[in-house]
């Protein structure tokens, strides 16, 4: 019949993952192939030899701050996107709120979360940047400059990075959040009132709990989401904000050329940092799943 | 007494509307910004539209990328739509392999995906290294494998493969004929699916055809922002309705899903 696989036993060579071959050889040549070239590349010096020394001068300047800066914009944006994200799903998904505004939620986080890049530091720009309609709108109606007043905020800075980061990390969270909301009982919630549970005390001890490894997972992956952004940094601070893929990027530029090993180097780092995330997801996730059982 | 619905909860009220202002002001204010003039600086004209629309690179960007998304989700439905037929007719073993192999996409970031690419292929023929069609369309495939995926997997998983598979092949249809006239049918909604959000990928990716230097539509946006910020406001809100384009033909087709439409799958 058409289901070998239970009859074949093991004695006949099986053929039958053949068709699957394309697949497994188009993996292969384009994202194997790459990624054991990044790897081998990190650990090769210009004369073809061995070396360890790209590695080590990614612990000096100007390397070590953009490792930091990136790690510090993609845990900020992470934990913030999922926090905001959370706050908007909730609302959005809570009982007594009127349908329609989930279903025009999700549509538009599916548009945000993809609307990524150049665009959105440009709509940004137009917004809040110097000569931005919120900008001179607030500055010659309400008198409030936002740039020489508080906050200071600027849009060129890390923190406007950041700033304009969470509309695509926010969006990301609240698609991957909301079916995880519906797992939060409506009784649930009426029966710690009904206990006398403050709504602070509802989510201490009941909403974080269940939604605890969803968030996890989620957390994990804005901070990748933020970590590999280039496109938005590069047409905001055009390298006043030293994150690590601006860095990759300046040497295809054509800005420094002496060693190409130094930015396989560099991305080498960069899958490093999110393994790690990803080593203390696991225990993490474990841990908070220890309730379910 | 009539009971009346229950009003929704104040501080979900708050929520919403700060989110609202969030998301719908930087639209809103490139709107405006686009529509500023170029010599007053004050509303409204609409110079910037007219000049983006005059402006040959607008559109010659904007067929490349446009091509080049057509490619990539014929290359990813040739490449996925048997792979995970076949998995789910005979090999399902393989199935959380396949799985785990497209997820991988969505963890290394694009920078570092480009610079694996521009270092294997470096001596590789013209005809690849330096054209879109070639390496860029290469690795925007990888790029869609996520969506691809999961998209065709949950497809294939709604209907019943082995029912219909014999049933074609009983009739006496070869392999290709089954898959093409049988299979593809019905699956149809969760490839278009798939093939949306691969368009909306390659109709905003910047960092790959930078780095591997291509004249794609979303590096046209990068280089008209440097001239002219005006125009710049303009292109940006076409991008925006592209992906809006394209994301809510997904969720028309999602609606349509499972409606009547669907009539295979009952044993």
């Amino acid at each position: 019949m058409l289901r070998p696989d239970i009859e074949s036993g093991r004695r006949r060579l099986s053929f039958v993952w053949l068709p699957t071959l394309p697949f497994f050889a188009y993996t292969i040549l384009f994202l194997f192939l790459p990624a054991g070239a990044i790897i081998v590349g990190a650990f090769k010096s210009i004369d073809g030899g061995w070396t360890i020394s790209n590695i080590t001068t990614l612990s000096h300047e100007p390397y070590r701050r953009a490792y930091i800066e990136s790690v510090e914009v993609s845990a900020i944006t992470a934990g913030l996107g999922a926090v905001l994200g959370l706050g908007i799903a909730y609302a959005a998904c809570r009982e007594n709120t009127p349908r329609w505004i989930r279903s025009v939620l999700t549509t538009f986080s599916g548009v945000a979360a993809n609307f990524g890049g150049i665009p959105l530091a440009f709509a940004f720009i137009a917004t809040v940047g110097t000569l931005g309609v919120a900008t001179t709108f607030l500055k010659n109606q309400l008198h409030w400059d936002i740039s020489n007043s508080w906050p200071h905020f600027s849009l060129f800075t890390k923190n406007g990075v950041e700033f304009v980061y969470l509309y695509f990390q926010i969006p990301l969270m609240v698609l991957v959040i909301a079916p995880a909301i519906d797992g939060i009982k409506r009784e649930w919630r009426e029966a710690s009132a009904n206990l006398g549970a403050s709504s602070f005390q509802f989510w201490r001890y009941v909403g974080v709990p269940v939604l605890m490894p969803s968030m996890l997972g989620a957390v994990i992956l804005l901070f990748g989401n933020a970590f590999a952004a280039y496109a938005t940094a590069y047409a905001l601070t055009s390298g006043v904000v030293p994150l690590v893929p601006l860095l990759i990027g300046a040497y295809y530029q054509g800005n420094v050329l002496d060693n190409p090993h130094l930015a396989q180097a560099m991305a080498f780092g960069m899958f490093v940092v999110l393994a790690v995330m990803m080593l203390l997801y696991i225990p993490l996730q474990r841990r908070a799943q220890r309730w379910a059982k | 007494m009539r009971l009346r619905r229950p009003k929704i909860a104040p501080s979900a009220v708050v929520w919403l509307v700060l989110a609202a202002l969030y998301f719908l002001v930087p639209l809103v204010a490139t709107f405006l910004f686009s529509i500023r003039s170029i010599q007053t600086n004050k509303c409204c004209s609409f110079a910037a539209y007219t000049a983006v629309i005059h402006n040959g690179d607008f559109w010659h960007t904007l067929r490349v990328s446009f091509v080049l998304a057509l490619e990539v989700i014929v290359i990813s439905l040739i490449l996925f739509v048997p792979t995970v037929y076949w998995v789910h007719l005979k090999v399902p073993r393989l199935r959380p392999v396949i799985g785990f192999l497209a997820l991988i996409p969505f963890v290394v970031p694009p920078i570092v995906m480009v610079v694996g690419l521009l270092k294997v292929y470096k001596g590789a023929p013209e005809w690849f290294y330096n054209k879109p069609s070639g390496i860029l369309a290469a690795a925007y495939v990888i790029l869609a494998f996520p969506y691809m995926f999961f998209s065709l997997d949950a497809g294939f998983r709604s209907i019943d493969v082995h029912t219909l598979t014999e049933a074609s092949q009983s009739l006496g249809a070869s392999w290709p004929r089954t898959l093409v006239r049988v299979i593809l049918p019905n699956i149809r909604a969760a490839a278009l699916a798939g093939s949306f959000l691969a368009l909306a990928i390659v109709m905003g990716e910047f960092t790959i055809a930078n780095l591997a230097q291509f004249h794609t539509f979303p590096i046209f946006i990068q280089y008209i922002g440097e001239t002219d910020p005006y125009q710049a406001s303009a292109v940006t809100l076409v991008s925006f309705g592209i992906t809006w384009l394209a994301m809510s033909s997904l969720l028309f087709i999602g609606r349509k899903r499972g409606g009547p439409t669907q009539v295979v799958g009952a044993h």
